[in-house]
């Protein structure tokens, strides 16, 4: 596996029941990259995403992950996978009974010991570089509303400075103008904290305004291009995907909303 | 003192992958810094010591000049970017110039992202210290208990206005539901049921026939077997069992509802939700328990007669004879009379306590174990409530 790639997926199979779900799936996705997975409902996203985080493993096929065979691996290089790596379940996945801050702190301090001025300095740091104001510190989860338990759990995936983020729909449920700026957000940090990004998701303007290139799950493999080599391929589902009312709207507005985004968040 | 150079040397620590590094140099009124190494979360606690010895070299130096050299750094994350940040602004919070040029690009972005995002650490909110904090702890749970058990007397009458609206109309009940119930609350429950009662018998028997035997007064162990079964063991723990096993399922399945919106649905779906979730289980309780306190009696007595026989050389025909005298239909009867009403409590306080989750998993786990506490707890304060009924009456 070169320098130049953060994960690597070759003929990966997944099965349930007689049911297909990926063949011969290859993937790769380059290091500071935003890649889009997209795809119907029931072609798999969220089984790929749960397959390259190890916590399914696939019926056949080789995920490789920073250089990591994630079917050969002991507790040790695990520990420091996971190390490199944050997630960002659909709705946060926080610990319901910690504060935002103790859900900063936990992958934390199993990390290593810290004084507790420095865990709270820090979880402020990652608290606030998600977005979020400092009084949501010490907030409950049940405390927030949804955009901003989003925001809570991209802090937390942010704890350990990750080298890659996985996001599971990450503007899922949010506002146009939430959303909008969720994905500024993700660029933002993408780009300063040089992260790689796979992102689930299904809204066609997050696809259009941040994805540096987009996987589609067709036919139980993945299409990889840009947004403009996927419009002009000859899929029928990707020409429904990308050229629907939906599509050409969401790629209308990136047309008009590129020159905000070369601004710096 | 003007040409004394201070030097502080950074041993490093045996850490793997380039540590991260902080040695200084101190000219008169000139601090040279050099940071070097992995400045990045692994190297956190040994980097903020080192800062924190800086602080205190320059703490006399207002008006000097410190100069921090970047060179070094091989690896910087945000948490290493934001320590440089707080080396800088606190330097010059004491008065002193510091120039810390960027030469990296990458790490040029990472220091400006934590500088934009120039945060306030909130202070954590202070708990209120010892009696104040119990003072204040007793009273709200005194408020609490007053309110809940105000609460529980609304819903009470309120399943048992819908308990007589569906009796008069009987169509509105929901037979599938109520079967499902009662397969799970009874079928489910006989074998655990039917062992602890059976067990009970054979260790009351045994004991019973340890202090009898004393007295010459084996025989009378058929006696005791009999009345304590029939009138409180029997009833008693079927109903604890039953509280800990479909009060707790009761709280969790409705609790798991709750948390997944369906109570929100089944009430914008215009349906009434002590119909559709409470009453099924509460009927399906109320003929699962009688049933099941008998099945206990039965298993009870089986076990009090088989230590009688092992033990006593009682045959089973003897101590037939015997509990024949012992017990007449009352004894049963006050047993079995009461299930219904621990029953009505179970399932009251279980559906109840699943209806109160709100919001997280969390409060799912909180109300459950509340639900079981509470059932118990009522169980036993209406049981001794019938003994006094009983005594009164004269049975």
């Amino acid at each position: 596996m070169d320098e130049g790639t953060a994960i690597r997926i070759r003929g990966l199979c997944t099965q349930f029941g007689a049911q297909r779900v990926h063949d011969d799936l290859d993937l790769d996705v380059r290091r500071g990259e935003i890649l889009g997975v997209v795809g119907g409902s029931g072609t798999g996203k969220s089984v790929l995403l749960r397959q390259m985080l190890g916590l399914m493993r696939p019926a056949a096929g080789q995920i490789e992950v920073l250089g990591y065979d994630l079917a050969h691996m002991g507790r040790n290089a695990w520990k420091s996978l996971r190390a490199r790596q944050g997630v960002l379940f659909q709705d946060g996945a926080l610990f319901s009974s910690l504060t935002v801050a103790q859900n900063v702190q936990a992958p934390m301090r199993e990390r290593q010991p810290l004084s507790p001025d420095l865990l709270r300095d820090l979880a402020a740091l990652k608290i606030a570089l998600a977005g979020l104001p400092p009084h949501a510190c010490d907030k409950y989860p049940s405390e927030l509303s949804g955009g901003m338990r989003k925001r809570a759990g991209l802090a937390r995936a942010l704890a350990l400075d990750p080298d890659i983020l996985f996001l599971d729909e990450p503007t899922a449920g949010l506002d146009p103008i939430g959303a909008a700026d969720f994905d500024r957000l993700i660029r933002g940090l993408q780009q300063s904290l040089g992260l790689t990004v796979v992102m689930v998701t299904h809204d066609l303007d997050s696809l259009a305004a941040i994805c540096d290139r987009i996987a589609a799950l067709v036919d139980k493999r993945a299409t990889v291009g840009t947004l403009e080599q996927l419009r002009a391929a000859d899929d029928p589902w990707l020409k429904t995907y990308f050229s629907g009312p939906r599509g050409r709207a969401a790629l209308a507005g990136d047309a008009m909303s590129k020159p905000l985004m070369d601004g710096r968040v | 003192m003007t040409s004394a150079a201070i030097t502080g040397a950074d041993a490093g620590v045996m850490e793997p992958a380039r540590p991260g590094k902080l040695e200084w140099r101190r000219e008169d009124t000139t601090l040279t810094v050099s940071a070097g190494g992995g400045w990045t979360f692994d190297h956190l606690p040994h980097l903020d010591r080192r800062q924190a010895e800086i602080l205190n070299l320059a703490t006399d130096m207002r008006g000097g000049t410190v100069l921090i050299g970047l060179g070094g750094i091989t690896a910087m994350d945000t948490s290493g970017a934001w320590l440089l940040h707080r080396l800088q602004s606190r330097l010059t919070a004491l008065g002193v110039r510091v120039e810390m040029p960027i030469g990296d690009e990458r790490h040029r972005a990472l220091l400006a992202e934590v500088q934009r995002v120039a945060f306030d650490v909130p202070t954590e909110p202070a708990l209120p210290g010892g009696l104040i904090r119990l003072v204040n702890e007793l009273g709200k749970g005194a408020i609490d208990a007053v309110v809940e058990g105000a609460r529980l007397l609304s819903f009470f009458g309120w399943t048992v206005l819908t308990l007589i609206r569906s009796l008069v109309s009987p169509g509105r009940l929901r037979l599938t539901s109520l079967t499902h119930h009662l397969e799970q609350t009874c079928l489910h429950a006989l074998p655990i049921v039917g062992l602890i009662a059976f067990l009970i018998g054979v260790v009351m028997a045994y004991q019973g026939a340890d202090q009898l035997r004393r007295f010459g007064a084996e025989i009378f162990t058929v006696d005791l077997v009999g009345v304590s079964v029939l009138r409180e063991i029997g009833i008693l723990l079927t109903a604890i069992v039953v509280a800990g096993r479909s009060g707790s399922a009761f709280t969790a399945e409705i609790g798991a509802m709750a948390v997944n919106q369906e109570i929100d649905a089944i009430k914008t779906l215009g349906l009434d939700v002590v119909e559709v979730l409470v009453l099924p289980r509460m009927l399906a309780l109320m003929i699962a328990l009688p049933l099941l306190a008998f099945f206990a009696d039965i298993l009870g007595l089986f076990g009090g007669g088989l230590m009688a026989w092992v033990v006593l050389d009682i045959t089973p025909g003897q101590f037939l004879n015997q509990l024949d005298d012992a017990i007449e239909p009352a004894t049963f009867w006050v047993g079995i009379i009461k299930a219904p009403v621990f029953a009505f409590l179970i399932a009251l306080v279980g559906c109840y306590q699943g209806l109160l989750v709100s919001g997280s998993a969390d409060s799912v786990g909180r109300n459950t174990t509340a639900s079981v506490v509470i059932s118990i707890f009522l169980v036993i304060v209406f049981d001794a409530l019938f003994s006094i009924l009983f005594s009164a009456l004269g049975v």
